[in-house]
């Protein structure tokens, strides 16, 4: 009368343990019915739930690519319509052409920002995590606590003294002041230990054996057989570093030294631009991630699980 | 293959493995010597600073002493932005933990469909702050009548509300909250998603055996309790990240005429004292060290009470 558990085994990832358990033997067949019937129910409300806050979520997105494709006075019409009544595909280029919008040396900063912080920040906490977890050292410990002691002062705090720091260096609106500060995140370097940790010893033991040391044993060996951390963690430093705000709005002043999110923020508190045009240069800035996040979607949403905040 | 160590050239002997202090050193010495100078070294000098006159200035001009701590917290904007704080965290992290777990769980026992369904709740992981105060604003809680919000409201014959500026009731709490939640649940549900994984079957069917419902039982006394590590972390980071609010406040709130009096977390508030036209920076340096404290005893205080990080160790 069970259910053959045994089908989905404990130890393989992607199982279901929240099946509904079936009822048990001895119930009467009368109230197993009944509970069967609820069960039915339950699994209809949650899936018209989950339809219902699906469409939820993907409303501004609609409302985003929309307002785009409208014409201005579409988008300000009283009379609120669902669909527009015809496709401004021109606006994409409009926005382009614009010579108040600053809309692609907007995108080539953020573009180079991103990049240029996602290699370092692999870079910089790799190697720190694999020293940390795998070099003994007798003060490992002190330095592993020097570096998550960081992560208890959030960044965003630290503005105001690192905004010192970086203008007394002369680095404001530059592009080292945008990136440099920003690639040393101890959450990285965190993570990058605890996978470190259980990587298997064996590998690197041949690795020894063959002769290699520390250094080559890393890039031959450690490097090539942890692709999906490393795919993991830049995918999210690189949608962290696309999307950031405080710190380019704070150090890239000039606006030549603009991200795409310090550039779409001036617009809509200065309202220089047409609404359809902001609405367009936003639907742009949220492309890049989305191609990454469409082909990169398994390794971002495995990185956020081997964070290892909940184990 | 063996005995590589035959070749014994200077630099073998310097660079080999057995040197481990030095290739300790050669991989962590980068990322701590980074981290040093752009975390503690600011943080430090925001410390120093914080008790001098800066007016304008990086570099300290009269040694005030603790006026501008007094300053500070005897300053309304200041403490308001405290209390700001409090009320936003107090409506987000509850509104995020039970979105988000309830996806989470909603999604975890589909059968079919669960990758499209978890992608949707994720993806707006990949909108910034600044995008989705833009639709929020621009498009759906706009205070004319062409936002969705109105809209609808129009609809069920409701009067239009100006969501932005009406402070009495506060609207623009509902548009804040709601930004943030969009944003971030997809977030905190992968979280529980992979917490859910963890959950031994075998569990599920004791409880089926001594004959839990199915439902709020089984939920009660299994799931829950089983996600209690989960629980603490996602509990721990919203606190964090509620403590960081800035984007949506600034793009929501501040427009042409500046930003209005009301709703500025610390953040916003010491953005403004610091680097707005005052350029108050040992002032908004004292500010951030306030700011700071408040965060590592809160952080501190949560960590002990949940007993993370015994684990760690």
């Amino acid at each position: 009368m069970r259910t053959p558990r045994s089908a989905s085994p404990s130890t393989r990832p992607g199982t279901r343990p929240n099946d509904p358990p079936r009822p048990r033997p001895g119930i009467p067949p009368n109230t197993r019915d009944v509970r069967d019937a609820l069960v039915g129910v339950g699994r209809a409300v949650r899936l018209v739930l989950l339809l219902a806050l699906a469409l939820l979520f993907l409303i501004p997105f609609y409302l985003l690519v929309r307002n785009g494709l409208s014409s201005e006075a579409d988008i300000t019409s009283p009379e609120w319509r669902f669909f527009p009544s015809e496709l401004h595909w021109s606006n994409v280029r409009e926005v382009f052409d614009d010579p108040n919008v600053p809309m692609a040396h907007a995108l080539l900063n953020s573009s180079l920002i991103a990049v240029l912080t996602t290699v370092g920040t692999l870079l910089l906490a790799s190697l720190a995590g694999y020293g940390l977890a795998r070099i003994p050292y007798a003060y490992a410990n002190v330095v592993f606590y020097w570096i998550l002691g960081t992560l208890m002062v959030p960044a965003a705090v630290t503005f105001v003294p690192s905004f010192v720091l970086v203008s007394s260096l002369g680095w404001v609106s530059t592009l080292r002041g945008l990136v440099v500060p920003t690639l040393f995140s101890a959450v990285a370097a965190f993570i990058f230990r605890q996978y470190f940790l259980g990587f298997p010893r064996e590998l690197e033991d041949a690795a020894r054996v063959d002769g290699l040391g520390y250094w080559r044993t890393y890039w031959q060996v450690v490097v090539p057989n942890s692709r999906p951390v490393f795919a993991a963690v830049g995918t999210i430093v690189f949608i962290g570093a696309w999307n950031s705000f405080l710190w380019p709005l704070v150090i890239g002043q000039d606006r030549d030294a603009w991200t795409v999110q310090v550039a779409l923020s001036t617009f809509t508190t200065a309202q220089t631009v047409n609404i359809h045009e902001l609405f367009v240069a936003a639907a742009v800035s949220i492309v890049p991630l989305l191609v990454v996040f469409l082909v990169l979607q398994r390794h971002i949403v495995a990185g956020v699980e081997r964070t290892g905040i909940d184990d | 293959m063996r005995g590589p160590l035959t070749t014994t050239t200077l630099t073998r002997k310097l660079l080999g493995p057995q040197n481990r202090h030095l290739w300790f050193w050669i991989f962590v010495g980068p990322f701590v010597l980074g981290l040093t100078l752009f975390t503690y070294v600011p943080l430090a000098w925001s410390v120093y600073l914080s008790f001098f006159d800066a007016h304008n200035t990086v570099s300290p001009t009269e040694f005030v002493g603790f006026d501008n701590y007094t300053a500070m917290l005897g300053d309304d904007a200041f403490t308001g932005s405290l209390v700001t704080f409090l009320v936003f965290t107090a409506f987000i992290v509850p509104a995020t933990y039970v979105l988000s777990l309830a996806l989470a769980l909603m999604v975890n026992r589909l059968r079919w469909a669960q990758a499209f369904f978890r992608s949707v709740f994720f993806l707006p992981v990949a909108c910034s702050y600044v995008v989705a105060a833009l639709i929020w604003k621009m498009s759906i809680f706009n205070g004319v009548r062409f936002g969705l919000a109105n809209t609808v409201l129009d609809w069920f014959g409701a009067d239009q509300i100006a969501w932005l500026s009406t402070t009495d009731p506060p609207w623009y709490w509902l548009v804040i909250v709601t930004v943030r939640l969009w944003l971030q649940a997809g977030f905190y549900m992968v979280l529980f998603l992979a917490g859910l994984q963890r959950i031994s079957p075998r569990l599920y069917e004791a409880a089926a055996v001594d004959g839990a419902r199915p439902g709020w039982q089984v939920f009660r006394h299994i799931t829950f309790p089983q996600l209690r590590a989960t629980s603490v972390a996602v509990v721990l980071l919203l606190v964090i990240n509620a403590f960081q609010a800035f984007d949506e406040f600034y793009n929501l709130l501040s427009d042409s005429r500046g930003y209005p009096p009301y709703a500025r977390p610390p953040l916003v508030y010491l953005y403004y004292t610091a680097l707005g036209q005052g350029q108050n920076l040992g002032l908004g340096s004292a500010g951030a060290v306030i700011l700071a404290l408040i965060i590592a005893v809160v952080t501190v205080v949560q960590a002990r009470w949940f007993g993370l990080g015994r684990k760690e160790d």
